[in-house]
Order: structure tokens, then sequence, then C-alpha cells
């Protein structure tokens, strides 16, 4: 609609230009490009200054963070703080934790919700579109919705307080992974499943052996989103879990508050922090083109 | 040709696990909690039916549901319209700029990918009244740097909202960006030839042409901005000080996991439902009347 209906408006006025304005509106456009980079600029360093602030922070000594003015560089960098957070909290056990969660959520994730997306995409089946109607409507429901129903159903299965809790519900798939994998899917030339149906291939191979191996961009941007969501999730392993053998990154930072001395707090807490971070952030430096793809293949990004 | 129109129930096989796990996590959990929120159950004993009784209670009987809606509103407004703004300058930078494009992507989008955890606590540590990093910026400057960000009542939601606003601008600056760049330059440049000035072609170009990615992203700023938990949670000391951070799913988690009222903290969820898909509704409206008002215009 639109692309049809802007055009008009100039189509009609665009006469030849005035040529004695060129110099003018040439500058005027430098004078744009300098702005936008020093906005840009501006709002990197805003974004990214916290986190040179964490990790400065969690290699100062008692000393340092209290002292005014604040200093960026810690002279000597204190290591023993990263130590410490060891030793307070089974931190190592939160990683592992973590880790197996993510790994757990995103293989499941992976697998169901590429099948659904294929079928969704390329078989015809009775009730299709229906179900698929469905699925975009359970997207749209505020999470905060389903938390309470989710806890009481994982009492009734007594999955409380288990790792049961953390992986089995997000190994499913979600609606909204489906959702992903089909939009890829339906982009995908059907000649390809024609030619195989030819060859005798069943629907199972013609996923595995061909549309899969061809998904390959939707399914690594299906697997930063999972990855991010799972590791940063902080509400469900909060209702979930009591154990702190059974504790998140996320939960485990969360019960600093009360674990640590004061004069050590904030640089033990920055310590942690960091830690929690890191990893998703050298996944982020390796898979960005991933993020992208997935904002324009789907309209959203992962959060 | 026939084999390829022929239904093939076998779909449903490749649809069986997911459909399995989104109707029980996630479609029966909706209906079920329609259905305790009209009860009165406690975790501990039976669940009575107790019809309307508790969204009576929340409407006439509890100050606290109103306070949390008001701040959960306040906090929508004082975070959705600045991070929109924002984000769209942003985009619009990006879109004038060429070179390092993917860097000022990546920087502002590691804040979005950061737990709403980590980020909780660093900003705990920026806004530290004696100490943090904050103060002491605006101390150097010579401003006024002794605000107390979350030790005062009338800051403490603002503080809140520029953490929330510095987490999210990157990912609508990253959306509005890839919306923009599906934006002729014809369009633009036959403006130009007109002599439209940048704000008028702004105005009457950019914003009508990416008129639904902006919508997209107030629809999603809002519902996630209502929902706000997380660093309310770990930052404040539960919703303080006074009550003056204490939002709708605070009230909604200690109902549910302090008190155990599941089948109260099941009706507020409800509301809060009722609530943003009201919301969400009159946004749709208003945006398409935006979308075809664009059309008359041109």
């Amino acid at each position: 609609m639109i692309n049809t209906t802007i055009p008009d408006a100039t189509t009609g006025t665009a006469v030849a230009p005035v040529p004695h304005t060129y110099p003018r509106r040439r500058f005027r456009k430098v004078g744009n490009k300098i702005f936008a980079y020093v906005v840009l600029t501006l709002m990197s360093i805003i974004s990214i200054f916290p986190f040179l602030w964490t990790v400065s922070t969690s290699l100062k000594g008692p000393g340092e963070i209290f002292a005014w003015p604040p200093e960026m560089i810690p002279n000597p960098p204190v290591w023993s703080n990263y130590a410490q957070v060891f030793e307070t909290l089974p931190f190592g056990r939160f990683f592992l934790n973590t880790i197996i969660y993510t790994t757990a959520v995103t293989i499941g994730q992976l697998l169901f919700c590429s099948l659904a997306g294929y079928a969704f995409a390329r078989l015809r089946f009775p009730g299709r579109d229906p179900i698929f109607y469905l699925y975009l409507a359970t997207m749209m429901i505020p999470a905060s919705v389903t938390l309470v129903p989710s806890f009481i159903l994982m009492r009734w299965f007594d999955w409380v307080n288990t790792m049961w809790a953390m992986t089995i519900p997000g190994m499913f798939g979600s609606a909204f992974g489906t959702f992903l994998m089909r939009q890829f899917m339906l982009s995908l030339p059907s000649e390809l499943d024609d030619a195989a149906i030819v060859d005798g291939a069943s629907k199972w191979r013609i996923y595995w052996q061909i549309i899969l191996p061809l998904s390959k961009p939707a399914i690594a941007v299906l697997a930063v989103f999972t990855i991010t969501a799972v590791w940063n999730d902080f509400v469900w392993p909060l209702v979930m879990l009591h154990d702190r053998e059974l504790y998140t990154l996320t939960l485990g930072l969360a019960s600093f508050n009360a674990g640590m001395q004061s004069y050590t707090f904030w640089s033990g807490l920055m310590a942690a922090a960091t830690m929690t971070i890191a990893p998703l952030i050298v996944i982020f430096i390796f898979s960005q083109r991933f993020f992208t793809e997935g904002i324009s293949l789907t309209g959203m990004g992962g959060r | 040709m026939l084999r390829t129109l022929r239904r093939e129930w076998i779909g449903y096989l490749f649809i069986l696990p997911n459909l399995v796990g989104v109707l029980v996590f996630l479609a029966f959990p909706v209906v079920f909690a329609l259905y305790m929120s009209f009860t009165d159950w406690d975790v501990l004993t039976e669940a009575n039916f107790v019809g309307l009784d508790n969204y009576r209670t929340l409407f006439t009987d509890d100050p606290l549901f109103w306070t949390s809606l008001w701040n959960s509103t306040y906090y929508v407004l004082l975070t959705v319209p600045t991070s929109i703004v924002i984000g769209l300058g942003l985009a619009v930078a990006m879109n004038q700029a060429v070179r390092g494009i993917t860097f000022f992507r990546a920087a502002m989008y590691v804040p979005v990918l950061t737990s709403a955890v980590a980020v909780a606590f660093i900003w705990r540590w920026i806004f530290n009244s004696d100490v943090g990093l904050l103060n002491s910026l605006l101390y150097r400057l010579g401003l006024p740097s002794t605000i107390g960000w979350l030790t005062d009542e009338n800051w403490a939601m603002i503080s809140l909202a520029i953490m929330a606003v510095w987490k999210s601008v990157g990912y609508y600056a990253v959306i509005l960006f890839a919306a923009l760049q599906g934006v002729p330059r014809s369009l633009y440049e036959a403006a130009e030839l007109d002599g439209a000035s940048s704000w008028r072609r702004f105005i009457n170009i950019t914003v009508p042409m990416i008129g639904p990615a902006l919508l997209f992203v107030t629809v999603i700023a809002v519902i996630g901005s209502f929902q706000v938990f997380d660093q309310v949670y770990l930052i404040t000391n539960n919703g303080g000080p006074g009550t003056s951070t204490y939002v709708y799913n605070l009230h909604l988690y200690n109902n549910a996991f302090q008190f155990f009222r599941m089948g109260y903290a099941s009706a507020m969820a409800y509301i809060l439902f009722a609530i943003l898909f009201f919301i969400t509704w009159l946004q749709l409206r208003i945006g398409r009347k935006r979308a075809s008002g664009a059309y008359d215009y041109a």
C-alpha cells in the first residue's frame, strides 16, 4: 500500500534541480554525517562503559574501590577477587548447571522447532493453518500470565527444585522457534521437494537431507536466541529452584547479596557479574550476523 | 503435481512433539490460570471455588494493587517513549553512516543481551549515592552530585527507567535500522529535489515508510515494560523506598510465592492480560488510522 502511494506525492512535482544550491546541500550532507557519527560514538561509549567499569571494579582492592576520585585502571589488578567468588559460592557449579540447562533446551528447541517448522512450511495436512494460528496466538500471551499455572504444573509433575523443571518444558521447543523456522523454510524453492519426491525420497529424508542442511542460517539464529534466553532467564529458576546445588548463574549472582562482607562486596559482585556476562558476549562477537539476520527474518529479536 | 497437493497426514508426526510442548506448557497454563483465578488455592489446602471474590478484593480492598498498577503505568510512560525516540534517532544515524555500522550495532546490542540480573547489579553500583560512578561523574562536571538515585522516593523509579532505556535502546535501534534499510533511496532523492527539508523528509517519508516496524516496536515495548520485574526485584528493597517502585509484577510475585495466594495471583495475571490486550488493540487501531492518514496525505 505505502509503496504505491508515496511516490505519487513526488512524481508530479519532481522538476529539475536548481544548480546553485548544490554545494550548500553537499555541505549539509557532510554535516549530517558527522553528526551521525558523533551520536553513534557517544551512544556506543554509553553502552560499553558500564561494562568496562564493571571489569575495572572487579579488579580493585578494598582501598581502591572507594578511592576518590575513582580510577579506571586498577593498579595492581587484584585477581584474587575472582578466586574469592569461587570460595564464597559454588560458582563453578552454577556455571555447569547453566551450561547443562542451556545445552539441553537449545538442542531440543532446534530439533523440534525445525521439525514442526518444516511441516508448517512444506507439508499439507488437515488443520495445519488453524494450528498455526493457535501458535501465533500463544506468542502474544504475556509471560506473567503463565508463571503461576506453570509452577502448579511443575508441582503436579513433582519437578519443582529439580533439573527437569529447568530443561523439559523448554526442550519441546517454543511457538516462536517454530514460527522462525517456518518463515525461513517457506523461502526455500519448492522444486527441491518435488525433485526429491520424484527420486522416491521420504518426507523424513527430505527434511533431514535437503531442508535441514539448507536451513543452517535459521538454525544458527534460533540457537543464539535460545542460548541468550536460557542463559539470562531469572524468574523461572527463581520460582523453581531452592537448592543452591541446582542454581543457575543468574540466580547465583542474585544470591550474592547476602553472601559477602561489605568491604569486598562490590569487587566480588562485579567479578561474578563479569563472569556471568562474558561467555554470552564472546558468543555474540562470533555470531553477530545471526542476530541481525534473525531480526530481519522474524521482525523481532531474541531477548 | 498431484502428489504434492495430496494431504500429507505425516505432517502431524513432524509437529507432534512441539505441539505437545506448546499445548502442555503454554496453552494449558493460560486456560488453567483463568480457572485458578476463581479459586482461593493456597498450595497447602484444597482449592475452593470463590467466584469473582479475588477480582472484587483486588479492585475494592487492595490499595497495593492500585499502587502497583499506577507504578507500572508510570514506568511504561517513562521508558517506552524515551527508548523508542532514542532508538529511532540511533537508527536514523546508522542509516546516515557508511563505515563502522557493524561496530556501532554490536556496541549498542551488548546491553540488550546482557542478563537483567547482571545489569541490575552493575547499575546499583553506578547509582550508589556515595561512591557510585554517576555521582562521581556529576561531581567532576561540577553538577549537583548528592542525588540518592535509588534511595530517594522521587528518583528511584526514574533511575530504574534510565537503566531500562540504556538496556533496550540498542534493540529498538537495530530493528528500526533494518526497517529503514528497506526504504528506497529514490524517495529521499525525489523529495530532496523538491526542496523538502530533512525534517519534512523524516516526517513525510521515513515515519510512514517504517510505520509498521515502529508500531511493532511500540507494542513490544509496552508489553515488555509493563511486566518489569527482574531489575526491580533485585535492585530495590521490595519496591522501595516506600512503595515508590512497587510494580505490578512484584505484587503478583509476592502474592503467589511469598503469601502463596495462587488464585489471587492468577486473577492479577488475568487483569494484566486484559490490560495489555486492550492497550495492544488500541495501539494497532491508532496505528492503522495513522497509516491510512498517511495514504490520504500521499
